[in-house]
């Protein structure tokens, strides 16, 4: 064999195994980590919880991937899974709002863009919501809007803390301004949970923009995000076009909103189920609601009983 | 009588109506110099100018409305604020360090009855709209409006909005100011608040940024303006990748006032003068005063439960979508 032919050789088996790979990774068995383009065996990284082992970047999880990480196995019980969309305004962009649904339905097995139900965290009972950004890039719509405003009247009734972990481009277009409407409906059912003095906390995901953004991510009594997820009311694009000039780089992060007051940490995904549970659990009432009626019309009560009943 | 002639910013659909009406006043001139007896001329004219403008205005297209919504002699928030109410003090500042000219409030009384008042302002030229910004109000400005909005409600004082904005400010320091925490938060206390809210679209209602200071009792809207969940021109960059496709986006996203009562968003259409209110300002407010006026009173035999409760309901059942169960 030549020195020409071995070259030849080599890079004949190159390209075979580089064809090779792309079809693992066309079939699913290797991801490549879009941040640092390392390849990972995908089990691994659904280990990891589909963070990139080697650059810690937190790759896109569906929503099926996302209950299985934060509810305990054999406890989720989805709510309202048959609510489907209608086209209200019979849209037609480039193509019908019908047949796109028809072929996102397909694609994701989903009926629309969010998951709700309840199940436990830790042993803690929650109402979970969970967009999924497969699905028409997580855009609210009506379907969104009603699912998420039964899961949070279902945590107000049960007195539970409702968790939504969001995914989502905004609203919906092409359901006009039904999609907006969903924004002030979600936050109206947020302000009854919210007087009944219960929790709630969004988990912002990548990316969090538009009318979610300017609704239920930014109404959590705490605010969680993801790293390096982009979070924001306007699209960047929209703000370089409009102002002309190149943005930040860390514009619209997590960390960026976290340095500006508008997050209460960022939790690695790793973390993100143990800190959830945490935070429900320093929630639970610690003393009886009732503690201290006993007292109420003897505010004159004396200094000195007080000391002996706790030295007691 | 309508302020049509030599009146500047013509859209082109008011420009046949326009010539006509200038060619009546020009008969009408010669005739007086000369001194002969036209009126009869005049009489069939004028009835051919007013079928005319019966014909332009009744078959608006969405994209039209569009445009007169957006029309530069549209009257403003702080027109119809003097306009219909008496006392009007105008109040500044969201406590935070700012004060938004996009979007401005105060106190006055309708009808006798003390009411806070607030909406979106447009410039009516370009050094006036620079100023304000187009309209496009800031965190700040959210922050102003549900500060006056929590003062109306400490003191048992309606709160009537207009709102008339392309959509709230997109720019860098409006992020860094968390524009959407700042919405957001709007939409959820105004649930909260026990007062009657109304909310009138009075020109352009441009997404969240309407939307802001958009939840009460009833939507009111005039029969020429807008209200949509995003420009049609952003909306055609978006779905069509061809912002050259706005009319068709205007037409497909359902932003009319007759389409948003359809779709049981609009609890009242408010007529305009017959030239729209560009044309007859002070006709205009008339329209919006009686509705405030009148809502108002129905409003006020509700208990305050009553009207959170309805509020809730009001927003609770709009949306559409499949049981998914035969239903």
């Amino acid at each position: 064999m030549s020195l020409f032919d071995w070259f030849a050789n080599r890079e004949k088996s190159e390209t075979a195994n580089q064809q090779h790979q792309e079809r693992e990774i066309a079939d699913g068995l290797w991801t490549k980590c879009p941040s640092c383009g390392v390849l990972a065996y995908t089990k691994d990284l659904q280990v990891n919880q589909m963070v990139c082992l080697e650059c810690d970047h937190h790759l896109g999880v569906d929503s099926n991937e996302r209950i299985r990480q934060l509810i305990d196995a054999k406890t989720w019980k989805p709510l309202n899974e048959n609510i489907q969309p209608v086209d209200p305004l019979n849209f037609r962009d480039r193509k019908p709002y019908k047949d796109r649904l028809r072929e996102y339905q397909g694609k994701t097995k989903l009926k629309d863009a969010v998951q709700t139900g309840t199940g436990l965290l830790d042993g803690l009972p929650v109402a979970l919501g969970v967009m999924d950004f497969q699905f028409m890039g997580g855009s609210m719509g009506s379907v969104v809007g009603e699912k998420l405003c039964r899961l949070i009247e279902y945590g107000t009734n049960e007195c539970l803390t409702v968790i939504i972990v969001c995914a989502s481009g905004g609203a919906r277009m092409q359901e006009g301004m039904l999609s907006l409407m969903q924004m002030a409906k979600i936050s109206g059912a947020l302000e009854r949970h919210r007087q009944a003095r219960l929790l709630y906390i969004p988990v912002l995901t990548h990316p969090t923009m538009g009318g979610v953004t300017a609704s239920f991510a930014m109404l959590g009594d705490l605010i969680l995000a993801e790293p390096k997820a982009a979070i924001g009311f306007a699209g960047r694009r929209v703000i370089e076009q409009t102002l002309r000039e190149k943005l930040p780089d860390d514009f619209q992060t997590s960390e960026y909103l976290l340095q500006h007051g508008f997050v209460d940490a960022i939790v690695s995904r790793i973390h993100l189920k143990r800190t959830l549970a945490q935070l429900i659990s320093i929630h639970q009432p610690f003393y009886p609601i009732n503690a201290g009626v006993a007292l109420e019309g003897n505010l004159s009560m004396n200094h000195e009983q007080f000391v002996v009943h706790k030295e007691n | 009588m309508p302020a049509t002639k030599n009146r500047p910013f013509l859209l082109d659909f008011e420009k046949p109506l326009n010539e006509l009406e200038s060619k009546i006043e020009q008969i009408r001139e010669l005739a007086q110099e000369n001194n002969v007896d036209v009126s009869r001329e005049i009489r069939d004219l004028e009835a051919k100018a007013e079928q005319l403008r019966e014909e332009i205005f009744s078959t608006l297209s969405p994209s039209q409305r569009l445009k007169l919504a957006r029309h530069p002699r549209r009257p403003s928030t702080l027109d119809y604020i003097q306009a219909i109410s008496d006392d009007w003090l105008e109040l500044h500042g969201d406590r935070g360090g700012y004060d938004d000219p996009a979007l401005v409030g105060g106190v006055g009384r309708l009808g006798g009855m003390p009411v806070v008042m607030m909406g979106h302002q447009k410039g009516r030229d370009t050094k006036d709209n620079v100023a304000r910004n187009f309209g496009m109000a800031s965190p700040g400005g959210y922050r102003k409006a549900i500060r006056l909005m929590e003062h109306a409600n400490r003191f048992r004082m309606p709160i009537l909005t207009f709102i008339d904005t392309p959509g709230a400010w997109a720019g860098v320091e409006a992020e860094e100011l968390g524009q959407g925490e700042a919405i957001a938060y709007n939409l959820r206390e105004m649930f909260s608040f026990d007062v009657p809210i109304l909310c009138t679209v009075i020109g352009e209602g441009g997404s969240g940024g309407a939307l802001g200071i958009g939840v009460g009792d009833r939507l009111l809207m005039f029969e020429h303006a807008v209200y949509t969940v995003a420009t049609p021109e952003a909306c055609a960059a978006i779905l069509w990748k061809d912002a050259g496709k706005a009319p068709q986006a205007a037409a497909a996203l359902k932003i009319t006032a007759r389409d948003l009562k359809d779709l049981g968003i609009l609890d009242i259409i408010l007529p305009e003068p017959s030239s729209g209110a560009h044309a007859d300002p002070l006709g205009a407010a008339g329209i919006l005063k009686e509705a405030l006026e009148q809502n108002l009173e129905t409003l006020l035999t509700l208990t305050p439960q009553q009207r959170k409760d309805l509020r809730y309901q009001k927003f609770r059942q709009i949306g559409k979508f499949d049981l998914g169960n035969g239903e």
